[in-house]
């Protein structure tokens, strides 16, 4: 498709150039951007976020700052009790928001109990593991004879991961989960109640933690790999210069200059969470939900997905390798020709057999 | 060490929460357009119709350019698929268009068969996604989709009714492809015949329980007039690309000594309905049922015709690689009894020709002693023969002088006569 002309530049091939005979060479090809348009808003969209971070850090307060609704586990749940989960718990409320006729199911995935005990050792298991049961229920799906007509998505699309606003640098919780994580979802990292950081404290902050990364090798969203052309890549440039945002949460909303707005009152100001000047939640806003919300979800089906498709398909087939055969018919010839053959073809091993069986037919 | 527990609401698992502001999320289905149109689409069609009812044409027409080939012979020996992929652009959007026709579609004498290529290449498309779709490592996201998203049947404006081969095709395509039936070259029925045409046709796919496509009526937007649409079927079209002028524009028509026939008008044809419905309205649709109903239903038959089950007997679900894993053993197992009983067939049947072969070379062997011996026997006949010539000729040798030696010794004793005399007696005595 590298030869499309552009769109200011119609294609010679394919409809003639009389634009003021409108109807006369107008096929209507572009008629199915609409109808894509009224597909998707029928079906609905569904996003899964997850939070996760140390008690404390203002995640329930920034998912329901995010999308203006008592989204998040604490308002639903009738009794918040306030304590510790003595293992990490992995909570996820699903709700219906709608607006302007776009309708989403928006699923927030909560994990009180990471990072708050003294010994937090492998408290990424569970979230990894739950990262992992998503993917597999959906390949389970996948893989069905009678599958439904729409596989329902609860993959995890993006991991919001809270940083301490401690002002030096990450702690080794935050580098190992980051770097374990990375791998397997979008991981959206964010400084937590930044409020209590000067501009400058913030920048020096930003920078450290940015070092950091790049220096245990962990590719966070937006990734550099999966940039797709020179466009994306500038846009994404932008973004990856300004992670991790810095973010303030409130739900309350305050008179500020005649307007009412969201933010946090204080006896030395007011923080409005919307103003970029003073905290970067609409940039995380945006990224998250107004313009790359989609990328994010293609990512996660297509390459996070995949990757975990391939391991366990793989898995499965290193499996039964192993395994000893109880059909007696499978045994390596006196004359040196090759048993069964393994999965090295690893591109094509399950295309192969398949193959070969539907010779067999 | 974890316990995961998914709080769920009331209703299908979510609850509804009113928004308190603009979040944004709106903008989804424009971002979801937008990833489309840098992608691309692509569309397939297939025309299915006999030779010379102008289907090369129509798509030239449906799509304003001129798709490359030129018509083709009566005398194919067969149905064959010709194929071609055309890269089409409008504003932004991008679109891979492939035209398959059937070549020599219901040409041939014995009719019986011409459905077979055309079932078997749109089985082989959907096998094609199938194999795509369960390799380890895929690329689905880049992978051109061949697959028929829409069949459009050509039906030859006789004015009667159906032809059985058509009846015959289109029942065997209509689960595997959506169907949209056409009236070629509609010009050549008049109007009041046309109608009864296609309530004949209607009527005689109703009766045969052929499902061709319906128009989706359960968007309101398009409802209506897809319904509408619903009962236009099937199209009666005219194609044409050249253009003719009348009144002050230029129109595709068709000219004749009679009048002219205009393509886009739809007080003479169907064909801006059809463009309408096919392009403008359903695009979508069709790709969407495709690959929701006539690919999920190939590929289920595919699977469970090679033996894979959801469940089995105690309901823990069976993964696609142990059946696999299963099948392949099986496979791999019949595969190497059969090469060991060749082998053994060949084995026996090289024991049988060595055998063969011995035999061949003792009987040579005895034969050429048996030759030989009989040449030495001769040899020592021809020997002994001539020995015993020899001592005959020696011992005539022998008498030859001892009678000269006794004629010498008588001529010289007696005299010429007695010699005489004894001369005969000699030669009496010798015979």
């Amino acid at each position: 498709m590298s030869e499309s002309a552009k769109p200011h530049h119609p294609s010679p091939q394919g409809k003639g150039e009389k634009t003021h005979a409108s109807d006369f060479s107008y096929v209507g090809i572009d008629a199915i951007l609409e109808q894509m348009r009224r597909k998707a808003m029928k079906q609905g969209f569904e996003l899964n976020i997850m939070v996760v971070g140390q008690s404390g850090l203002g995640k329930s307060t920034l998912m329901n700052t995010l999308f203006k609704s008592k989204v998040s586990r604490k308002s639903v749940q009738p009794n918040p009790e306030e304590r510790i989960p003595k293992t990490i718990e992995i909570k996820s409320i699903s709700h219906d928001i709608e607006e302007k006729g776009v309708r989403m199911k928006l699923t927030v995935i909560d994990t009180p109990g990471f990072g708050d005990h003294i010994n937090n050792e492998n408290c990424w298991q569970p979230i990894m593991k739950f990262i992992n049961d998503q993917y597999e229920t959906y390949l389970q799906e996948e893989i069905n004879i009678n599958r439904k007509k729409r596989i329902p998505d609860s993959r995890v699309h993006c991991c919001i991961y809270f940083i301490p606003p401690t002002g030096h640098c990450l702690r080794p919780l935050d580098v190992e989960f980051m770097r374990r994580l990375s791998k397997v979802v979008n991981i959206v990292p964010v400084i937590a109640k930044a409020d209590t950081l000067t501009l400058e404290e913030r920048d020096f902050f930003k920078q450290t933690i940015r070092e950091e990364l790049r220096a245990n090798g962990i590719d966070v969203y937006p990734q550099k790999e999966f940039d797709e052309d020179a466009d994306d890549r500038m846009i994404n440039d932008k973004i990856r210069e300004m992670i991790p945002f810095a973010v303030v949460g409130s739900d309350q909303e305050y008179q500020v200059n005649g307007k009412r707005i969201l933010g946090r009152k204080t006896k030395w100001g007011t923080i409005e969470v919307e103003n970029i000047g003073h905290c970067e939640f609409a940039y995380l806003r945006d990224l998250l939900i107004r313009t790359h919300m989609q990328n994010i979800k293609d990512i996660t089906g297509s390459i996070h997905y995949e990757t975990y498709r391939v391991r366990r398909l793989n898995e499965s087939n290193a499996h039964f390798k192993s395994q000893p055969s109880d059909q007696p018919a499978v045994q390596p010839k006196a004359n040196g020709q090759p048993e069964v053959k393994p999965s090295a073809p690893q591109a094509n091993g399950v295309a192969a057999k398949h193959e070969v069986m539907s010779h067999e037919m | 060490m974890a316990s995961t527990e998914i709080a769920r609401q009331a209703g299908e698992g979510a609850r509804t929460v009113p928004l308190a502001g603009h979040v944004g999320f709106d903008s989804m289905p424009d971002q979801l357009v937008n990833k489309s149109v840098n992608h691309g689409f692509c569309f397939n069609i297939l025309c299915v119709g006999e030779t010379g009812l102008g289907k090369s044409t129509l798509m030239d027409t449906l799509f304003n350019t001129k798709f490359e080939g030129e018509p083709t012979q009566h005398n194919q020996p067969g149905v064959t698929l010709k194929s071609n992929t055309y890269e089409l652009q409008e504003s932004n959007v991008r679109l891979k268009l492939t035209v398959v026709n059937t070549v020599g579609f219901g040409d041939q004498i014995n009719k019986e068969d011409s459905y077979k290529s055309i079932v078997e290449f749109i089985d082989a498309q959907f096998e094609a996604y199938l194999q795509e779709e369960l390799k380890i490592k895929r690329t689905l996201h880049s992978y051109h989709d061949t697959r028929i998203h829409a069949c459009l049947y050509f039906i030859a404006p006789t004015g009667h009714s159906l032809k059985s081969l058509d009846l015959v095709t289109m029942k065997k395509l209509d689960s595997k492809v959506n169907i949209i039936p056409i009236v070629a070259k509609s010009d050549a029925i008049s109007k009041s015949e046309l109608a009864k045409f296609k309530i004949k046709i209607t009527s005689e796919l109703v009766s045969n329980g052929v499902q061709i496509y319906q128009f989706p009526t359960d968007d309101e937007s398009v409802a209506e007039i897809n319904s509408t649409m619903n009962s236009h079927l099937p199209f009666a079209v005219v194609g044409s690309t050249e253009e003719v002028k009348i009144g002050n524009k230029m129109v595709k028509a068709r000219q004749y000594p009679w009048g002219t026939v205009q393509v886009e008008n739809e007080n003479h044809c169907d064909f801006v309905k059809l463009r309408e419905m096919l392009i403008r309205v359903n695009m979508e649709d069709l790709r969407e049922q495709t690959h929701t109903r006539h690919y999920e239903l190939y590929r289920r038959c595919k699977l469970e015709e090679m033996g894979f089950k959801d469940t089995d007997p105690d309901s823990k679900p069976f993964s696609l690689q142990e059946t696999y894993e299963a099948k392949r053993n099986e496979f791999m197992g019949e595969l190497q009894k059969k090469e060991e009983e060749m082998r053994q067939m060949f084995v026996q049947r090289v024991k049988e020709k060595e055998a063969e072969l011995k035999e061949a070379e003792k009987e040579l062997h005895e034969k050429f002693d048996r030759l030989k011996k009989l040449h030495q026997d001769e040899k020592k006949k021809v020997e002994d023969k001539r020995k015993s010539l020899d001592d005959e000729l020696n011992m005539f040798k022998q008498k030859k002088t001892a009678a000269e030696l006794l004629q010498n010794q008588a001529q010289q004793a007696g005299g010429s006569t007695t010699l005489k005399r004894d001369k005969e007696r000699k030669n009496l005595g010798f015979l």
